[in-house]
């Protein structure tokens, strides 16, 4: 046999799909940036995101005249750092947008999968439930909750995460349908395989990718949510420094400093660009893989 | 002069893998030219290259390509798509792909006389019913007001046949048009082409994989492997006298009723199809071959073992003889 | 001896929601198929797409509970096997080695699976019998690491038939296991399943739409027309002297690679079987060439066919009116 330049035609070859695709790389890049403020950037600014500085109100950031390293991103009406409040917002974001995507996800998961596996009367209930579910509006009840009980950390996760599960319940069930069809779970019966290890060793990991994408598109709704309702006062509490409420406290300021309202509004607009970029080359790999 | 004539045609993707390396073939007017491969040898490519419908991102490049003696290399996108479906035809193996869901039958078929000779709606819907019955369509007049999945797969593939004949074409291009039909109906779709071919004297290029179809319909034959045609010869040569190794490998596989015994091992070709990388040397089938030399790592020679019969190899025409003898 | 797989009176109906009012529509995809396979032979079924092959495949793995009748295999009630003795007993390879492989998972781990289901074999122990299956099939260590994808068709295949004899079943349905691959493949494929059933005394029902794989691996070869087997015979004999005219057609309409043939006329007509809708009385008759009044009137029996097999048509009753003679069927064939 001579030829060592054959490539047999069933192996991939050159650099991966996910490097290729420079959308993906970009919130990939975004996303770990805003990951990485959120878990060192506190401990990395020197100053207090809760320290009032009243002698030095509205201080301008650094590239505009008579602005300081001292304040890179300058102070808002308190005279607190602006930095150290962003960078601890990005925390606060990320943490809800995680928690509710955990939270929602798992309902949505667990009720899509059993509706698609079982079907019949189980996937009768299941449609039920996420019909139901449909035609709550969100934002309404998500306000008269938070108004009703008061605002605090803890329920806006509980709020957002028992509201935001429709999609993960539509993807999940429509994809286990297609993999429950599929030859590779009728072997693993054959094989003698329990219902448990089927679902979870067969279907589990091939609806995986499917999820990733809704859960992308639903972090960055809980993001926006959460922004929204912090910025009607019915979110995070003061003092934290939520994006959404970082954005209320300086619409009063705009007009005289607009960087107050500037600097949380680009921050907010850049990491859900970034979630949706990623979510759309996620979404890209899949198509692509799908296709062979 | 040929009706189709293909010569050096050369396709890349994205400069990375070269699906057609230099294939040659002609199709004259009346007669059957099959292209057969396993796949990924880039017959289907070729087909398309030949149509103009390669997706975008892949180069085409040919010493000669014509069409009843006019050059189709330097058409326009506009003037090549006034002759497809016009002159020349194409039909696929899954007809789905072709016919639009949301419209009858019937106004796709009338659409395209329309299209391509301004024919008035009655005189195409009429054209439409004549071919329909010619494809052996039965009630083609409740068919017209049909759509597309409310006929089976057999009928969809006849409906794709009398669309494409619409324009009289003098050259069909048909890639695996039977191969998701049951063989009842393959033999049924393969009879009809073979009429239509005889009562209107169309050129057909029929890819395929199956070489029972191309002993029981082709004229001649080329067989493809990995982007080049190994060889090529009239259909009865190739099935008595095969030449290349690839060929002769591919006629043991086959389960012949009455040649191979039950339960004997087939003859079977090891290893798999390569991907080529574009500036390859050589033959491509030299890590699957039972003959590999040195010398097939060099440009092949391109030998004549017979009228009209050509093949891509080191060994000498007579090799096979001389085997048999020694 | 007890018969490796044995079905008995299997019928198997589907209900197909026609839209959100309207009734649902039957569906008899199996309709009454009895018949029992030998311990190491072949019993291939072939047939046109729609005719029941896949779902009788479906209904003696244990994939789809019968609407009526029962599957005996090795003697026992699939119905009520466990499932792991189900599993050590009859394994499936089927048709498209993309589908029938987890693309998230590694060779070795499928190959695994169904040892890990079982619950009982040590881990080193199920290694080194994964090994050695996958050596069995012609596969390397290596490629044990890989994933399905990067295999080719062929070598899905392999991998499919790995994990189909790693629990040393005595009996493999294959369901169109190589009419996804190219030929010189398939002959590959073929070459080992025959080569593991001598060597591993396994018993196969084969299914395939080609003629000429089945007469290639069948040792007795059952024909499927709407859900109801219309022959049986012993391979030779079927492939010899067809008695169904329906096989006749089949037969007729294989393409062999011999030039100078042309394409045979099959002389089937354009109407096509429908399983939502099957004729009275014999249910080929809409198509049959030879079909005469009692055909549509009165579904025939059994008769038996020379070679020790039968066929259901009613040109097989010595007694019938109209009917050709024995002889003159033969010729024709």
């Amino acid at each position: 046999m001579s030829g060592a330049v054959l490539v047999p035609a069933g192996a991939a070859g050159g650099a991966p799909r996910w490097l290729r695709s420079l959308g993906l790389a970009l919130g990939l890049l975004i996303v770990g940036l805003v990951a990485f403020a959120a878990v060192f950037g506190p401990s990395l600014v020197p100053h207090d995101p809760f320290a009032q500085d009243l002698g030095n109100r509205l201080a301008v950031p650094v590239w505009m005249e008579g602005g300081s390293w001292t304040h890179p991103l300058g102070t808002d009406q308190l005279g607190r750092d602006y930095l150290a409040r962003l960078v601890y917002g990005a925390r606060i974001s990320m943490v809800i947008g995680l928690a509710t995507v955990i939270a929602s996800g798992l309902i949505g998961t667990t009720l899509g999968v059993l509706g698609g596996f079982f079907g019949g009367r189980v996937d009768d209930a299941v449609l039920f439930v996420i019909t139901c579910r449909l035609s709550i509006p969100v934002v309404l009840v998500a306000l008269a909750v938070v108004g009703l009980m008061g605002s605090s950390f803890t329920l806006v996760i509980l709020v957002l995460g028992l509201l935001l599960w429709d999609r993960f319940a539509v993807v999940a069930r429509s994809t286990t349908m297609q993999v429950r069809n599929l030859d590779y779970v009728a072997a693993a019966w054959c094989a003698g395989a329990s219902r448990a290890a089927i679902l979870w060793r067969e279907v589990l990991p091939n609806i995986a990718t499917h999820l990733a994408v809704v859960a992308t598109l639903e972090m960055a709704l809980a993001i926006l949510l959460e922004a929204a309702l912090s910025f009607l006062g019915l979110g995070v509490p003061p003092p934290l420094p939520s994006w959404g409420l970082m954005i209320a406290e300086a619409k009063d300021y705009m007009f005289f400093s607009p960087w107050v309202i500037m600097i949380p509004g680009i921050a907010l607009f850049v990491l859900v660009f970034g979630i949706n970029l990623l979510g759309d080359g996620l979404r890209d790999m899949l198509g692509t893989q799908d296709a062979r | 002069m040929s009706l189709l004539e293909v010569r050096g045609l050369r396709v890349t993707f994205g400069g990375r893998t070269a699906a057609v390396r230099g294939a040659s073939l002609s199709v004259e007017k009346g007669e059957t030219h099959c292209l057969v491969g396993e796949s990924g040898c880039g017959k289907s490519v070729t087909a398309l290259a030949v149509m103009n419908l390669l997706a975008r991102g892949a180069r085409r490049e040919a010493e000669a390509l014509s069409f009843a003696g006019q050059d189709l290399r330097h058409l326009s996108d506009r003037e090549m798509s006034r002759l497809r479906g016009d002159r020349m035809a194409m039909i696929f193996q899954e007809p789905m792909t072709s016919l639009n869901p949301a419209y009858t039958i019937g106004s796709q078929m009338t659409e395209v006389l329309r299209r391509h000779r301004g024919a008035p709606r009655a005189r195409a819907a009429e054209r439409a019913a004549e071919l329909l019955a010619r494809v052996g369509i039965t009630a083609p007049g409740m068919r017209l007001g049909q759509y597309p999945h409310q006929l089976s797969g057999g009928l969809r593939q006849r409906v794709m046949i009398a669309m494409a004949l619409m324009c009289d074409p003098e050259l069909l291009v048909a890639d695996e048009p039977t191969t998701a039909l049951d063989v009842t109906v393959q033999a049924q779709i393969l009879r009809l082409l073979a009429g239509l071919q005889r009562d209107l004297g169309l050129g057909i290029l029929l890819i395929t994989h199956d070489l029972g179809i191309v002993a029981r319909v082709a004229d001649r034959v080329s067989v493809m492997y990995a982007g080049e045609v190994v060889e090529s010869a009239p259909t009865a040569q190739l099935f008595a006298a095969p030449r290349h190794p690839y060929t002769r490998g591919l006629l043991r596989c086959v389960p012949v009723p009455g040649k191979v015994r039950r339960d004997e091992p087939l003859g079977s070709i090891p290893g798999v199809v390569p991907r080529i990388p574009p500036g390859f040397r050589g033959c491509a089938f030299r890590d699957r071959c039972p003959h590999a030399a040195p010398a097939c790592a060099e440009a092949v020679p391109r030998q004549e073992a017979g009228p009209g019969h050509e093949f891509l190899c080191t060994l000498p025409p007579d090799w096979a003889l001389r085997e048999r003898a020694a | 001896m007890t018969a490796a797989i044995e079905v008995r009176g299997l019928r198997r109906v589907f209900r197909v929601r026609q839209g959100l009012f309207a009734p649902p529509r039957q569906v008899v995809a199996v309709d009454g198929v009895s018949f029992a396979v030998p311990a190491g032979s072949v019993l291939g079924v072939v047939g046109e797409s729609g005719c029941g092959k896949s779902t009788l495949a479906r209904l003696i793995l244990g994939l789809l509970p019968p609407t009526e009748g029962e599957v005996l295999v090795d003697g026992r009630r699939l119905s009520e096997m466990d499932r792991r003795a189900r599993a050590r007993l009859i394994q499936p390879v089927f048709q498209d080695p993309f589908a029938s492989l987890n693309p998230r998972r590694r060779v070795k781990d499928i190959v695994a699976m169904p040892l890990v289901a079982q619950g009982s074999v040590p881990a080193a122990e199920a290694a080194r019998r994964v090994a050695e299956m996958l050596e069995r099939v012609g596969l390397s260590q290596e490629q044990g690491e890989r994933f399905p994808a990067q295999l080719s068709g062929g070598q899905r295949q392999r991998v499919a038939i790995a994990r189909a004899l790693v629990l040393r079943p005595r009996i493999v349905v294959c369901d169109e296991p190589t009419s996804a691959l190219d030929v010189s493949v398939q002959a590959q494929i073929l070459n080992l399943l025959a080569e593991l059933r001598r060597d591993l005394g396994l018993t196969y029902l084969f299914i395939s739409h080609n003629l000429a794989v089945v007469e290639h691996v069948a040792s007795e070869v059952a024909v499927m027309y709407l859900g109801r087997i219309v022959e049986r015979n012993e391979s030779e004999a079927l492939f010899r002297a067809p008695a169904h005219p329906y096989t006749r057609a089949l037969l007729a309409s294989v393409l062999t690679p011999e030039p100078g043939l042309g394409v045979p006329d099959v002389g089937l007509g354009d109407t096509l079987p429908d399983p939502a809708n099957i004729p009275p009385g014999c249910r080929f008759h809409p198509r049959c060439p030879q079909a005469f009044g009692r055909c549509p009137a009165e579904a025939p029996a059994a008769w038996p066919a020379a070679g020790g097999g039968f066929a259901e048509c009613h040109l097989l009753d010595p007694a019938a009116p109209g009917a050709a003679p024995r002889e003159a069927l033969r010729q024709e064939a």
